[in-house]
């Protein structure tokens, strides 16, 4: 069946499992059409494997409208490919050229071991969550809702940070595979609030600790993150959470 | 018409208004040391699932949540985009209770159950203030307080939203709350995790096999009651606004241990969403119906109309849906909608390369914000240039993040010329058949959020899954889950060993083997791509007789083929989604089949489900109240064969009336 009149040529990263050595594979991807997303250029390809008796490429996915953080790949050496502020579900083939050559690998941590192929297991961004990304208020204890004021910039600004999709892209792009973008974007949301603020030393500290024991890097402020997220989180989150873990820190030093 | 015997719906007794607050304060409880014995498996993390395990695990039951995805934060509820429903009144514009439950039976074209849709409104309130509770930053007011937009099927504003994110912002304050009791111990999360299927012993549902996706193994999970908060079923159309992993497995594996499926045709077509643009497309992305609420639609009054949009002068613009329902307008329920965008395109006046689509313009209000923002600035005599570009400013913070989705998939800019549009699969309304306390046929056994048939009848109103999914998991089956688990304090937990999780074990296995062995020379995803074509064709926006008759002997045929000549690579014991997308798709199949059984059956048209022989001169849906007033559950009776149960639906506090929105 064909699409379109793009050829690609293609060598993606495939690995039977955790356990296994990993190797680039080269395949052709012909027939593509620029309106295709990348996901579905993998989908034509996969297709031809498979009715030629192969393994398909496995691969992250799931909304495919680049809201759900499931697609996780580098694309000729980015995360999420060429272009700025968009989930590889959401790059499509006209960002390429007939004849290209397209490198595609899995995130690349200590903290994402590769399941198979293209899919890594990112388990560790939820621990952190569950170390402190809430507000302790169980079902049923809340009053009603216009009782809490927020000034409206401050609530814009709570939500840029909870935008994050936790797709892991930060810590991809990131040369120490630091995840400060993600902790400091739900640190951020939640320090904004008054709501979060009750217990917001507690939280990034046990955050902050959780993100080490995962095994991630440092920051060393490149920004490359921040170039990288496909939500466009802004590194000021960063520089927030470097403050409230100072004060915090300080504090329960005391 | 009597309600058959097998369907026990446990309606409280009572007035409408004060029935769910009796019944709450009588429900029999569970007292706090017998919670940590009992324990509850949640299949499924969205909105319901994450809702109901954390509120669950709160209350101090043992918890054990399973999800598909690598992190229970991926669940499709994180796509939804427009908004939640709840009866607050902030806006001062004549909201209740009252108006809400009325809206909803309506828009629901009065094919739902009085006694719930009553209680989701008057829980509605309760949600949002749980939802800021946990930090979620909805859009407020420069005053502080929480803003509020329209939603179709409505005349006042209701609906809360965090710009076009707000299921995302839901879903994440429900998976903060889950983490929460995840991080202190009370649920066992088990991620990558999918639910092959339900174990009972004598009737009851006592627990689940799960394979674990990542090692492919199987394994046996027991419960003293299973929730399933596993979403709808779109995707038997191949083509939806829905996930690829958004399936039926779940349900249907529950249907053929007992639970009966309701109302399985009514399928909501969802009026704007980026058109089809070529045979590679994968799924269709939906632009919310907050989009309507500052849009105009349109089409041209001259056929074929070859013109740029901008070329088309004012007066040479059919503005459908105003000129039809001039009270509602753009904002018709759903099903209105699409039907009528379809029936422009039927007659020749789409628009684009496909002519299969119609204009969403924001000009007028782009204009209309740029001078209010021109006013609050004081310019005095701006220029139109200037009142469009501060437009473009107010337009951009409502629904920034949508209209840079269209861009990137269309490569045109929304900003410059108006959005082509067209109805997409979008919503299941019907589902596993509950009773009022969301449990199924089956005892133990509970279906929440999409994956029951409750509240929405034949078509369910934007900004309403939403309200619902939190509704069942935070606020109703934390209490009705007690009227069966007080019966249960003293059943032990069952060893897994026992022959019924073993049996149910070999089943899962056999099925896998045999999947295996067909070795065919067709992919799994070209059996799902035709079953979606018939299911589109026939059982579509538009059904009728003939072709739900010819559809329901070609998904049969598919079927065959599909386990004849199936091709499905790799191995059991590995990460495989070829292996995943078989089972999945084989009960989609299945799936199909009852959709149109029930299609066929139906010989009336209401919301969503639409039948060509049945409608009013004006093209309306025509509904057979005297003959059709129930809820069809369908029981399954083995292979291609399902039997029909009817419940009445009785309407005590609401006049049956043909809807109107002219």
């Amino acid at each position: 069946m064909s699409h379109g009149n793009m050829n690609l040529t293609l060598k993606v990263w495939k690995q039977k499992n955790k356990d296994s050595k990993g190797k680039f594979e080269t395949y052709d991807a012909k027939g593509i059409s620029p309106d295709m997303s990348f996901l579905e250029m993998f989908d034509v390809v996969n297709e031809q494997l498979i009715s030629s008796g192969k393994e398909p490429i496995a691969f992250d996915h799931d909304c495919r409208e680049g809201i759900c953080g499931m697609c996780s790949m580098y694309i000729n050496g980015r995360p999420h490919g060429p272009k700025q502020g968009v989930t590889t579900c959401q790059l499509h083939m006209r960002s390429f050229k007939d004849g290209d050559v397209i490198v595609v690998e899995p995130w690349r941590s200590a903290a994402f071991p590769v399941i198979k192929d293209l899919a890594v297991d990112r388990s560790s961004f939820d621990r952190i969550m569950a170390a402190g990304g809430f507000v302790s208020v169980n079902t049923g204890n809340a009053k009603d809702a216009n009782n809490i004021l927020i000034p409206k910039p401050d609530a814009d600004e709570a939500f840029e940070a909870a935008a994050c999709i936790g797709c892991g892209a930060c810590v991809a792009a990131c040369k120490n595979a630091s995840a400060m973008l993600f902790v400091s974007a739900k640190v951020s949301q939640l320090a904004l609030l008054p709501q979060g603020k009750i217990e917001a030393r507690e939280r990034v500290l046990n955050m902050v600790a959780q993100m080490d024991e995962e095994g991630f890097g440092n920051c060393t402020n490149t920004g490359a993150c921040e170039a990288e997220c496909p939500k466009s989180i802004s590194l000021e989150n960063i520089a927030r959470m470097n403050r409230e873990y100072l004060v915090s820190n300080a504090l329960s030093k005391k | 018409m009597a309600s058959s015997p097998k369907l026990n719906s446990k309606i409280p007794e009572g007035t409408i208004e004060n029935k769910w607050t009796k019944y709450r304060s009588t429900v029999h409880l569970v007292n706090p040391a017998n919670k940590r014995s009992l324990e509850i498996l949640v299949v499924g993390s969205g909105l319901a699932g994450a809702s109901a395990a954390a509120s669950l695990a709160e209350m101090g039951y043992k918890v054990k949540v399973f999800c598909f995805q690598d992190s229970p934060r991926r669940a499709h509820s994180i796509a939804a985009q427009g908004g939640v429903n709840a009866a607050k009144n902030y806006q001062n514009d004549g909201d209740s209770v009252y108006r809400l439950f009325y809206d909803t039976i309506k828009g629901g074209d009065y094919r739902a159950r009085e006694a719930n849709v009553h209680r989701l409104a008057e829980v509605s309130g309760n949600i949002i203030d749980q939802c800021v509770a946990q930090g979620v930053p909805f859009a407020r007011e420069y005053g502080g307080t929480l803003s509020n937009r329209s939603f179709g099927g409505t005349q006042v504003q209701r609906t809360f939203y965090a710009a076009g994110q707000t299921g995302q912002q839901l879903l994440l304050g429900a998976y903060s709350a889950l983490q929460r009791q995840v991080g202190m111990g009370a649920v066992k999360l088990l991620a990558r995790h999918e639910m092959m299927e339900v174990v009972t012993i004598d009737g009851k549902a006592r627990g689940i096999i799960a394979r674990d996706l990542v090692s492919g193994k199987l394994e046996r999970h027991f419960g003293h009651a299973v929730l399933l908060c596993t979403g709808g079923y779109g995707n038997v159309f191949y083509l939806s606004t829905n996930a690829m992993g958004s399936i039926v497995t779940a349900a249907w594996k529950a249907h053929k241990k007992g639970a009966f499926f309701g109302n399985p045709c009514y399928t909501q077509i969802h009026p704007t969403c980026i058109p089809v643009s070529g045979d590679h497309q994968s799924k269709l992305t939906l632009m919310s119906e907050s989009l309507r609420n500052d849009g105009r639609i349109w089409v041209p009054k001259k056929k074929d109309d070859n013109r740029k949009a901008i070329d088309i002068p004012e007066e040479e613009r059919d503005y459908y849906l105003e000129r039809r329902y001039p009270a509602f307008g753009n904002l018709v329920p759903r099903d209105v909608a699409s039907r009528a965008a379809k029936e422009r395109c039927d007659a020749g006046y789409g628009v684009g390369t496909s002519k299969m689509a119609v204009y969403l313009d924001f000009a007028a209000n782009t204009e209309r914000y740029g001078k209010i923002e021109a006013t609050k600035h004081n310019l005095h005599n701006p220029s139109k240039a200037d009142i469009i570009k501060l437009g473009k400013e107010v337009v951009k913070e409502k629904y920034g993040n949508l209209f840079d989705m269209y861009k990137q998939i269309t490569g045109e800019d929304p900003y410059e010329v108006p959005m082509r549009i067209y109805p997409a699969v979008h919503y299941t309304m019907g589902g596993l058949w509950v009773d009022y306390n969301l449990q199924t046929t089956v005892e133990g056994l509970y279906a929440l959020g999409e994956a029951n048939f409750s509240d929405h009848g034949a078509n369910r109103l934007g900004a309403s899954a939403l309200m619902q999914g939190l509704a069942d998991g935070y606020f109703v089956i934390p209490y009705t889950i007690g009227d069966y688990l007080s019966e249960e304090i003293r059943t032990k937990a069952i060893p897994t060993d026992n022959e019924a999780f073993v049996k149910a074990e070999k089943d899962v296995q056999d099925r896998i083997d045999k999947l295996f062995a067909i070795k065919g020379s067709k992919s799994v995803d070209h059996f799902h791509k035709r079953l979606g074509k018939i299911m589109w064709d026939k059982c579509g926006m538009a059904r009728n007789k003939e072709g739900l008759t010819s559809a329901i002997t070609e998904i049969q045929q598919l079927k065959a083929e599909f386990w004849k000549d199936v091709r499905v690579t790799g191995e059991a014991n590995e990460f495989n989604p070829e292996l995943e997308k078989a089972h999945r798709v084989a009960d989609f199949i299945e799936l199909g089949e009852l959709m149109c059984k029930d299609a066929l059956h139906r010989n009336e048209s209401c919301g969503g489900h639409f039948r060509e022989e049945f409608q009013t001169a004006e093209g309306e849906a025509l509904r057979d109240d005297d003959n059709f007033a129930y809820v069809a559950a369908w029981e399954y009776k083995g292979d291609s064969s399902f039997e029909l149960h009817k419940e009445e639906l009785k309407f005590e506090n609401i006049k049956l009336a043909q809807r109107n929105y002219a």
